[in-house]
């Protein structure tokens, strides 16, 4: 443990001095201040058409700007989760960075749980950060709360940390490029998924549901992201629920319990698969 | 007491191609043992699998007693890749004080600045990899290898980016090694580092062992050039010991002699007749051993 502790630092201390927390921070304050410049625009304009409808305004503008935010969060913590790890096996030991590591009695398994520690770490913390300015944000401008606003922010940590792991797993059998071309299509195509599923539940058409499902599976950090959409209103009910499921940020597929269990069953069968593939490898 | 490094039948295959077919070497304690060969020998694939970074398809090695890979063999020895790296945003302290804590080294301030000093670093401990040059940082890698005080230290071709100043430098700290009880296996293409520090040489042909022993064991009587007044008579059979017969023989009749040189090849004739596999390097003194040609078709 004290040895992947000892990585999980090193890693940490190489993104602190290339400066990469300095330039996420940045562009993130940046998103952020767009965020809220656009979240007051779009209270005040709806405000305007206040008038006894049927649907709740501040639901609808609040839970789709937030809905938002959550799709760029997860994007960002993914960009970020893949360029912390996607060269940490293969990468690093094409570049002659890996060997002087592994040859100490720190051993292989230790170093991966080290590179995932520190990703994971600084991922997770980051969109749970970004969720969380999102949100109050979207409250300070709107008066608006998620119906649970702490389940998306879980789901969207738990989605970033299995996204680091599916990467470091890459990292392992492919070259930095490959890996980050493949994670970022697995991504792609696990968001893509998740708005056939909801294009199906809206038509009722089960095939797009089925498809849907099996990604959910295939890719649960889609599902978890899918799962916090639904819990940011799943209390609404009525013309607004109906439309705010309708919306591409409504949130199709609810968590639950085994949505978690799946996940964290799903991380250990990466870990399981990373460490022993690792061992196996020629540097 | 164990042998440093010890292989038995040690084999590795990539693929279908073979790397090492069956080698066997022992380093003892305090012993420098030169690995020669051509690119693609199998020389780096033997010290990686001593080192635990390659797996071996056949045979075994062990480190120190323990198993070659093992935690406890990895513990004991420091390692120089041939192609290494080190993250160029680390100063030369921070990567060796890196290095301290994953192998567990207590050595602390006072280690580091000794490991710099030896390799000539003292005064670079704030430096960062990247504003040094290919040599400086050759001498930083041997430095991290030496970080934990290891009784093996495994370098592959440590001084080819080093200036004479540098060659020096670490055929100095290889003494300073071996004084102190290290044993190294130094793999390298420069014969004449090899030949001027190593107790023994084991030339790597084609993933085999073609030839090993001391350095003078290898090398192999070349006759007799003898001066007189008539210029230099040359005894191509002759060896050392039939030099005072040869002399008293030509003084006996009328010669004045002016100087004698018993002929040798060098640790770099061997080597070119071993990579031939002609045989004709083969060891003529007890000890050295040749072995068979080289299997085709071998790899690194």
């Amino acid at each position: 443990m004290t040895g992947a502790l000892t990585i999980a630092g090193y890693a940490l201390r190489e993104s602190m001095r290339r400066r990469v927390f300095v330039v996420v921070l940045v562009l993130t304050l940046g998103f952020l201040g767009l965020y809220a410049v656009g979240t007051e625009a779009a209270f005040d304009s709806v405000s305007e058409f206040r008038g006894g409808a049927q649907v709740e305004d501040e639901v609808l503008t609040g839970s789709t700007l937030l809905g938002l935010a959550m799709f760029t969060t997860l994007f960002l913590g993914c960009v970020l989760a893949v360029f912390l790890t996607l060269g940490a096996v293969r990468g690093d030991a094409e570049r002659g960075l890996l060997q002087p590591l592994v040859v100490r009695p720190v051993g292989r398994t230790e170093l991966l749980a080290g590179r995932f520690m520190a990703a994971a770490g600084v991922c997770g913390a980051y969109v749970a950060a970004v969720y969380t300015a999102a949100m109050l944000i979207t409250a300070a401008a709107g008066g608006w709360w998620p119906d649970s606003p702490v389940s998306p922010g879980l789901g969207l940590v738990a989605g970033v940390v299995l996204i680091a792991a599916l990467a470091l797993l890459g990292s392992i059998f492919l070259s930095a490029t490959a890996n980050g071309i493949a994670v970022f299509m697995a991504f792609g195509g696990g968001l893509a998924a998740g708005l056939l599923g909801q294009i199906g539940d809206a038509l009722s058409v089960e095939t797009l549901e089925t498809i849907a499902e099996v990604a959910s599976w295939l890719l649960p950090f889609e599902a978890l992201y899918q799962g916090g959409l639904n819990a940011l209103t799943e209390d609404a009910r009525g013309a607004t629920g109906v439309i705010v499921r309708l919306g591409p940020f409504g949130g199709a597929q609810e968590g639950g319990a085994l949505l978690w269990l799946w996940s964290a069953a799903y991380l250990g069968l990466v870990a399981a698969a990373a460490r022993l593939a690792f061992a196996r490898r020629d540097l | 007491m164990p042998a440093a490094f010890e292989c038995h039948r040690l084999g590795k295959r990539y693929g279908s191609t073979l790397a090492l077919g069956g080698v066997d070497l022992e380093v003892q304690p305090a012993e420098l043992v030169g690995l020669l060969g051509p690119n693609g020998a199998g020389k780096s694939t033997l010290v990686k699998i001593a080192c635990g970074l390659v797996r071996p398809s056949g045979g075994e090695a062990r480190v120190l007693g323990e198993p070659a890979g093992s935690a406890a063999a990895r513990a004991r020895l420091g390692y120089l890749a041939e192609l290494f790296r080190f993250p160029g945003w680390l100063r030369a302290d921070e990567l060796l004080a890196l290095h301290q804590r994953l192998a567990g080294s207590d050595g602390g301030a006072a280690e580091r600045d000794e490991l710099l000093s030896l390799v000539g670093l003292g005064d670079a401990a704030a430096v960062r990899v990247e504003a040094m040059s290919k040599g400086m940082q050759q001498r930083l890698g041997i430095a991290q290898a030496l970080v934990g005080s290891p009784r093996l230290l495994m370098l592959d071709e440590p001084t080819s980016a080093l200036d004479p100043v540098g060659r020096r430098i670490v055929r100095d700290l290889l003494v300073e090694l071996k004084r102190r009880g290290v044993a190294v296996l130094l793999n390298s293409h420069l014969l004449s580092e090899v030949e001027r520090v190593c107790d023994r040489v084991a030339i790597l042909v084609g993933g085999r062992i073609a030839a090993q022993g001391a350095p003078g064991e290898l090398a192999q009587a070349r006759g007799v050039e003898i001066d007189v007044d008539g210029g230099t008579r040359t005894y191509p059979d002759a060896d050392r010991e039939q030099v005072p017969e040869i002399v008293a023989g030509l003084v006996a009749a009328g010669e004045r002699v002016y100087g004698v040189r018993v002929l040798s090849s060098t640790l770099e004739d061997t080597y070119l007749a071993a990579v031939a596999g002609d045989g004709s390097g083969a060891p003529q003194a007890p000890g050295g051993v040749v072995n068979g040609a080289p299997e085709p078709g071998a790899g690194s």
